[in-house]
């Protein structure tokens, strides 16, 4: 009975913070009701007994929303990321996506005839669901998921102009340089100085 | 010593105090040192009377400030202190005994990216909220480094339950083969607490970044939400790497809570001793030389732990 209760808040909060991640304007807003909605989605997970999925759900969201918050300001030009803005866009199109995927789902999980459990719960549900999906293919997962990571890493740096040709890390300052390099009055030292000095260099390539 | 048990949840109370006592301890010993250092005497009531004093200021109100979000993120910091706490064994007593409790604790300081963040765009302040992403840029540095150095004791202890992790330095603590992973996590533990050499992101150089707006409570509840993560994270130095509760003569509550003051002795001075690290230069030698260094760690603890079955 309370865990019954326990589900459906965690899933009415899951909704609702989905919600409000297309009804707000402030796009730190609506990142961090995506990650509540995701923290409620984990912990009901850890209500399945799938301990590690559930507390990993939560470190994954809630450090992906704060990536997010990095992205927004690295790669969003004029960056309205810090202005008020809509949330929402091509809305009819998104609408009737949405809709027609929900009844899907929906019919989905109302009309497919559920098996009943047959045996018991392993003890380690985690091992064994890594089991199930992965089984033989776990070499093939553990090269890939490390190949997988470093394209993710060198993307990123190749898509930032400063990643692609700046010498890293910075070559330790000239003593002429010295008070640019280690002084830290503020912005201007997170690259304002830096790119100018390779600048040229970059053209070049 | 013998097994950790789970307590009755009504312990949670006296965990809560013992985190914020362990905070006070902190805040307390910082403050002598800092009244010594400065050739005065005392200091010990210094933290009280700035916490008298931030109790009576009154909050600040900035305008098209994000109040919601501002609260949540300078709250933050002292629960997940507290969340953290909650699997931390104490002596032979952990309030929650989770099959995943070193995974729990990585996801709490995770929580601190949100919880900084959040502090810094609250007030609508440009300095708070360039100290807020400066924490991230910190928090990217040194984020993996810190995931494998926690890995290296739950290989060894072939489990991500705390109690097995203490249970299995019983013969011989994990810092005595895992130095490097000691040395990393004891690193990120004063970074997630922002404390130096990691606290650019309230560095005076940008007028107190995440600080810079906060008043009274608000600031407060940042100021103690350092001191605790700090404590809780000694706590976490000495379940992982320092055997926990063990030790001759005195029970384990006792050794532990030696321990973990040492620990946060240990780490108030040494960041007392460092300058303040700019977010761009920890990131090479956190994934040149920490990551690295920690992968190696982690691959000698592997080699051991399946050469011992």
């Amino acid at each position: 009975m309370l865990t019954t209760v326990i589900f459906a808040a965690l899933a009415l909060i899951a909704v609702a913070a989905g919600i409000v991640v297309f009804r707000t304007d402030s796009m730190a807003r609506a990142t961090y009701a995506l990650a509540v909605s995701f923290v409620a989605v984990g912990a009901m997970m850890l209500q399945f007994g799938l301990d590690y999925i559930g507390v990993v759900t939560i470190l994954m969201m809630v450090m992906e929303m704060a990536i997010m918050a990095i992205f927004m300001v690295m790669f969003m030009g004029m960056n309205p990321a810090l202005m008020p803005m809509d949330m929402v866009h091509n809305k009819r199109g998104s609408l009737l996506i949405a809709g027609g995927v929900f009844v899907v789902l929906a019919a989905g999980a109302l009309l497919v005839p559920w098996p009943a459990r047959r045996g018991a719960p392993a003890v380690d549900l985690t091992a064994s669901l890594g089991e199930a999906i992965m089984g033989n293919k776990m070499l093939v997962m553990l090269t890939v998921s490390p190949v997988l990571f470093a394209t993710l890493v060198s993307a990123v740096v190749l898509a930032n102009p400063r990643g692609r040709y700046r010498d890293y890390p910075p070559p330790l300052a000239a003593p002429g340089d010295a008070a640019g390099g280690t002084d830290h009055g503020g912005t201007g030292s997170d690259g304002g100085t830096a790119p100018h000095d390779h600048g040229h260099h970059g053209g070049g390539h | 010593m013998s097994g950790i048990v789970q307590v009755a949840p009504v312990w949670a109370v006296a965990a809560v105090l013992l985190t914020v006592l362990a905070g006070v301890a902190g805040a307390v010993f910082e403050a002598v040192v800092q009244a010594r250092s400065d050739g005065r005497r005392g200091g010990l009531l210094a933290p009280v009377a700035e916490t008298a004093r931030l109790l009576r200021q009154p909050q600040r109100s900035l305008l098209s400030a994000d109040v919601l979000l501002w609260r949540i993120g300078t709250a933050a910091l002292p629960i997940i202190a507290v969340l953290m706490a909650a699997v931390l064994p104490f002596g032979s007593w952990v309030i929650a005994d989770l099959p995943v409790g070193l995974v729990w604790f990585n996801a709490m300081d995770v929580m601190v990216w949100a919880a900084v963040w959040l502090a810094g765009w609250g007030p609508n302040s440009a300095h708070a909220m360039i100290g807020g992403y400066r924490f991230l840029g910190l928090a990217l540095g040194y984020e993996l480094p810190l995931m494998f150095a926690l890995t290296a004791p739950a290989v060894a202890a072939g489990s991500l339950r705390m109690a097995d992790i203490v249970a299995g330095q019983e013969t011989l603590w994990y810092v005595a083969w895992m130095p490097v992973a000691f040395v990393v996590f004891c690193a990120a533990v004063l970074a997630f607490s922002l404390h130096r050499p990691f606290d650019a992101p309230a560095g005076a150089d940008l007028g107190g970044g995440v600080l810079a707006e906060a008043a009274g409570v608000d600031r407060l509840l940042l100021l103690a939400g350092r001191h605790m993560l700090l404590a809780v994270g000694s706590g976490f130095a000495v379940a992982l790497f320092l055997g926990g509760g063990a030790g001759p003569f005195l029970p384990g509550w006792a050794w532990f809570l030696t321990k973990t003051l040492v620990v946060l002795g240990v780490l108030l001075v040494v960041r007392r001793r460092l300058g303040p690290l700019r977010p761009d230069q920890l990131m090479a030698p956190a994934w040149l030389v920490a990551l690295p260094a920690v992968l190696v760690q982690l691959a000698v603890v592997a080699v051991v732990a399946v050469a011992r079955g």
